[in-house]
């Protein structure tokens, strides 16, 4: 038997679950409830409430990923430092949180935010106004930096612990200041890891909609939401034509922005958080 | 720059990630239901933890997927790897796209394109679709975990095993297998991880049965119940335990 054989469950598999759903998801997209073809999904999602809800959910996953990125990028540079002789058991205190399930973690926010949260219960008993949080842009943001603040700061991570010391102690000996050093060195170097970072914050940030739900209470409509409306609040008889239209229409943002996110690492190198 | 203030850096960033899991590991031992009194110290959630049907079959049925799937998942996606090294470049790089488009794929559009096709072929949506819909989203994982592994590999050795008189059956197992098991282990850690940690793509393609994420998204309308807590502090105390253990074992093993 020819090795490459041992592919072919693979491939069946990655067509049947991966390839067809994706037709499916065209097809629906593409017609009406009568199953003939037309475009008035595409023409539905036009109005404004639908585009602001693209505009509001595009936002807010920029955010988030700037500050992901702010926060995330020296995080990652402190742990690859050789300052640390036992980084390994810092990078798994990043990667625990993970192991506790995720919207668990996103609810828990909601006692520490709400009116009588914890911060709220702390600001009056020093006298201080309390602070509406829970149904905040803010409060949003929040959870889906909680949430996907690790996926930027391993990528970056693996990166920077490969880095050949040397070539930074080069530009140090060559009269270059800590400053020019990171911008001209340090940096471009770590491209590949600030490519895989954005592209895994910005992908879940721009299409969550639980996170959206727990702390936003309900006062948001991001994408997701408008898709997960389409198929679960209502039947999905008369959903599913515009949520696969939605749903076509997050995919082709996504893989546009992840297609010209690649040019500044057009090897590919950054792909492992592992 | 001071070390100090690198350490007081990663532990406000660790201090922001863990900010909420104190909160509901606390909660967990909190005698007043409530989430805004804390009426002393009690363990009644435990208790009542294994009396809780909905939450013991949430458990049942989140384990049951993560394990199978990532056994599922590893197996296809270690043969995938090879069978993918083996071939020639255009049709390896064929399917390779088709596993990145599957990973870049946002995982909401992942849930409602399976949800679609399992309800076109009238499959009903329950544990088995479930777990069909996590194989798929972790198999490119185990995939993109062994093919680094096989292409540092150097392919002499496959080579000698032959020349030596191997059968190419027992030269995969015997000379190949050992030098990619690193990455297998590696899929296989990161396929259970997501499979337990997913809601998205669950929500949308199970109906009849929930998973934990499930639970707590439909719970979190109505206010969680506290035995939600204490499950998930049991579980977050067995990882760290798992985790203490499996870092004593490798040390132990740099000292040998």
């Amino acid at each position: 038997m020819k090795r490459s054989y041992y592919a072919s469950p693979y491939a069946v598999w990655m067509v049947m679950f991966t390839v067809v759903p994706l037709l499916f998801v065209v097809y629906f997209a593409f017609t009406g409830r009568d199953g003939a073809f037309t475009l008035d999904n595409f023409e539905k999602f036009c109005r404004p409430m639908y585009v602001s809800a693209l505009l509001l959910s595009l936002k807010l996953a920029f955010f988030c990923t700037v500050i992901c990125l702010l926060v995330g990028y020296p995080a990652a540079k402190f742990l690859a430092s050789r300052d640390f002789s036992r980084r390994q058991s810092f990078v798994v205190l990043f990667l625990l949180p993970m192991w506790m399930n995720c919207l668990l973690r996103t609810y828990a926010w909601v006692s520490i935010l709400e009116d009588t949260g914890i911060i709220n219960t702390v600001l009056e008993w020093l006298g201080l106004p309390r602070v509406q949080m829970v149904g905040t842009e803010g409060a949003v943001l929040l959870g889906m930096v909680y949430n996907f603040l690790p996926f930027m700061v391993l990528p970056i991570y693996t990166v920077l612990k490969k880095l050949d010391h040397r070539v930074i102690e080069a530009a140090e000996d060559l009269g270059a200041n800590p400053v020019r050093v990171f911008f001209r060195v340090t940096l471009p170097l770590s491209m590949p890891g600030v490519v895989s970072g954005v592209t895994m914050v910005f992908m879940p940030a721009a299409t969550t909609f639980a996170i959206s739900r727990l702390l936003g209470s309900g006062m948001f409509w991001l994408m997701g939401d408008l898709i997960d409306y389409q198929f679960r609040e209502i039947s999905m008889a008369s959903g599913q034509n515009f949520g696969s239209a939605l749903s076509l229409i997050m995919m082709v943002l996504i893989i546009l922005s992840i297609g010209l996110l690649r040019r500044f690492d057009p090897k590919g190198e950054g792909g492992g958080m592992w | 720059m001071k070390k100090a203030f690198k350490s007081a850096y990663l532990a406000l960033v660790l201090l922001f990630l863990y900010a909420p899991i104190a909160v509901m590991i606390a909660l967990s031992f909190n005698a007043s239901k409530s989430r805004a009194v804390w009426g002393g110290f009690s363990l009644t959630w435990y208790a009542q933890l294994f009396d809780s049907p909905e939450i013991m079959q949430a458990l049942q049925v989140t384990l049951t997927v993560a394990v199978l799937a990532t056994l599922v998942a590893t197996v296809i996606g270690s043969l995938g790897a090879i069978g993918i090294h083996a071939m020639k470049s255009g049709r390896a790089n064929a399917l390779i796209n088709l596993s990145y488009l599957s990973m870049t794929t946002p995982d909401i559009a992942t849930g409602v394109s399976l949800m679609l096709m399992f309800v076109f072929m009238k499959i009903p949506l329950g544990w088995g679709t479930m777990l069909m819909a996590h194989i798929a989203f972790d198999t490119p994982y185990v995939l993109f975990s062994v093919l680094p592994k096989l292409r540092q590999m150097n392919p002499s050795t496959y080579e000698a095993a032959l020349d030596l008189g191997c059968k190419p059956g027992k030269a995969l197992r015997k000379v190949i297998l050992p030098q990619i098991m690193p990455g297998i282990v590696t899929g296989a850690l990161l396929s259970f991880t997501m499979s337990l940690d997913d809601f998205v793509i669950s929500y949308f393609t199970s109906n009849t049965d929930q998973n934990l994420s499930m639970i707590v998204y439909s719970a979190a309308r109505r206010g969680i119940e506290p035995t939600i807590y204490a499950l998930s502090t049991l579980m977050f105390l067995v990882v760290l335990i798992l985790l203490v253990v499996i870092n004593k074992r490798s040390s132990l093993e740099d000292v040998s």
